[in-house]
């Protein structure tokens, strides 16, 4: 961005909430025209107004379940970012539990999600359990690799000068390589952040009781296809959201990386 | 206050080993400003890290206060080319790092950081973040930082050379005068002659890879030098001269010796 006014506050209101507002307008109003245009048959791809109606018809009922798959998706964000972070801590902290554990990890992580869906069924039955875990399987990757990725870039620079001070490996881990690495950790969170709800869904969709992604599957089932699109809309809303909340965080931790 | 005797250096690296540093041998006396002056690559600050206790020498040893160097030392300390600071904490908090790493009380140097803000000219920006600081401004809150150890020795690696030259001459200067009042032995590796012949008690002039002791230059111009205008020109520019054609003359050697 190298507008010459990016100074002004009414430009930066412009370009921080203006341009997102009208790139969706722009998009919502595609999708209207093209639905328009084409005579599209709701069954396959409803109108915006098609999915809007869907949502007045039982916008308590959707909210609910929204806010059902919203906890699933903290909770289990919340512990993927918790043993993300310790899991690549230790890693970083040691070369050899590093070697052994990374291929384990990277395995682990390779895995499709999809798969183990149905034994989290059989291990946990229904409930939110399997959701959590499903959205901790999908999201906590991403935070391992950022996370690391951080600790082991702190420049040489910076590296020569705890050396020349004497710090002990505790004193240059908290008071540079971490602090170092928090852009990076941010990076990840922002990756595992949409992530997590695909977990949820995935979890929902496959071992359907509340939430969101039982509402699509429900819907596949009673071929209610405006339903299926309000539950996807208010899945896409959620994620914004939550990637905008982690941005913010962001700003607040990382001030001098934001500012630059 | 520092030996250096009979110190090699030789790296393996990838291609084969390269050599360095050949066969130093240098005694820095106690509030004596050396400065080290060399082409690119013919080993500065290898030499400087080993006086550091950052490398181990391949050969010799150096002692500093007597004591054999094995390891980093707190009494000596170091500036580098970059300013490496933490760019989340403030200029004050920059300044307190080694405080707080040497598990000191920051009560009890609240006043030497204020001394330190005031003579470096960065007292109202001591609440700021590095990148808010021109890189001058940066370097010399790395100067502090390494002032806030009450160094016996201070070794600077190119302190200035990612300066420009109005800046640079500003930070020697000051430097100068914060030698002249704390007399700390300071060993300042540069490849500006000008900053040599301000800065220096003796130059040391090193040959290029593997580096070697081509002279060692008295600079015998009373204190405070300026730049500029002043009642020793004549000599600063025999000296300039003098260091000039050592540097030069050195870049034939190797290629002579070679065919
Ligand atoms: N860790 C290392 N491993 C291998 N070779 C190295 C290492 N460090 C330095 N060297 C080599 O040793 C030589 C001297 O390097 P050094 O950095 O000391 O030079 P310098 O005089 O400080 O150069 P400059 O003026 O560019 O800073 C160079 O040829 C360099 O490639
Ligand atoms: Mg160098």
């Amino acid at each position: 961005m190298t507008d010459f006014d990016a100074g002004s506050r009414t430009s930066r209101v412009w370009t921080n909430v203006g341009l997102p507002i009208l790139g969706v307008i722009i998009t919502v109003t595609g999708w209207w025209a093209i639905t328009a245009a084409f005579h599209i048959d709701p069954f396959y791809v409803p109108s915006p107004a098609d999915v809007v109606d869907t949502f007045l018809r039982t916008p308590e009922f959707l909210l609910q379940e929204t806010w059902t798959t919203l906890q699933r998706v903290l909770i289990g964000f919340a512990i993927a970012v918790a043993l993300g972070l310790v899991i690549a801590v230790t890693l970083a902290a040691s070369r050899t539990v590093e070697r052994m554990a990374m291929p384990i990890l990277a395995a682990i992580n390779a895995v499709p999600k999809v798969a183990l869906a149905p034994l989290l069924l059989v291990w946990m039955g229904f409930g939110d359990s399997p959701k959590i875990v499903m959205v901790v399987l999908v999201s906590f990757f991403p935070v391992i690799v950022s996370t690391m990725a951080g600790l082991t870039s702190t420049p040489d620079d910076l590296q020569e000068l705890t050396r020349s001070l004497k710090a002990s490996w505790w004193q240059t881990f908290v008071k540079v390589r971490l602090t170092w690495a928090l852009p990076q950790v941010f990076v990840g969170l922002k990756v595992a952040t949409p992530l997590a709800i695909i977990g949820a869904v995935i979890g929902e969709v496959v071992n359907p009781d509340r939430g969101l992604g039982s509402v699509i599957a429900g819907s596949g089932a009673s071929n209610d296809t405006p339903l299926a699109f309000a539950a996807l809309v208010l899945l896409a809303v959620t994620g914004v959201v939550l990637f905008y909340l982690v941005a913010g965080i962001e700003r607040l931790l990382v001030p001098w990386r934001v500012a630059k | 206050m520092i030996s250096i005797d009979g110190v090699s250096q030789t790296f393996k690296g990838k291609s084969g080993p390269v050599e360095a540093i050949r066969d130093i041998s240098l005694t820095i006396g106690e509030g004596e400003f050396l400065t080290v002056i060399g082409r690119s690559g013919c080993g500065k600050s290898t030499l400087l890290r080993m006086v550091a206790g950052l490398l181990k020498p391949t050969k010799g040893e150096v002692r500093v206060a007597g004591e054999v160097v094995r390891e980093p030392r707190r009494d000596v300390a170091m500036v580098f080319q970059k300013p490496a600071l933490l760019p989340w904490r403030s200029v004050e908090d920059n300044i307190m790092l080694p405080v707080e790493i040497f598990g000191r009380r920051k009560a009890d140097h609240r006043a030497q950081v204020d001394r330190l803000l005031e003579t470096t000219g960065l007292t109202a920006f001591r609440k700021r973040l590095p990148h808010e600081l021109s890189g001058g401004m940066q370097q010399r809150v790395s100067l502090c930082r390494a002032l806030i150890q009450n160094p016996k020795v201070m070794l600077m690696d190119e302190p200035f050379s990612a300066l420009d030259a109005l800046t640079r001459e500003e930070l020697a200067v000051e430097l100068q005068r914060i030698h002249m009042d704390l007399g700390t032995t300071i060993v300042f590796v540069t490849h500006s002659i000008q900053e040599a012949v301000l800065l220096a008690d003796r130059v040391a002039v090193l040959s290029s890879r593997p580096g070697q002791v081509r002279r060692l230059v008295e600079i015998p111009i009373p204190r405070p030098r300026s730049f500029g205008h002043n009642a020793h020109m004549d000599q600063v520019a025999g000296v300039s001269a003098e260091l000039h054609s050592l540097l030069l003359s050195d870049t034939h050697l190797p290629k002579t010796s070679t065919l």
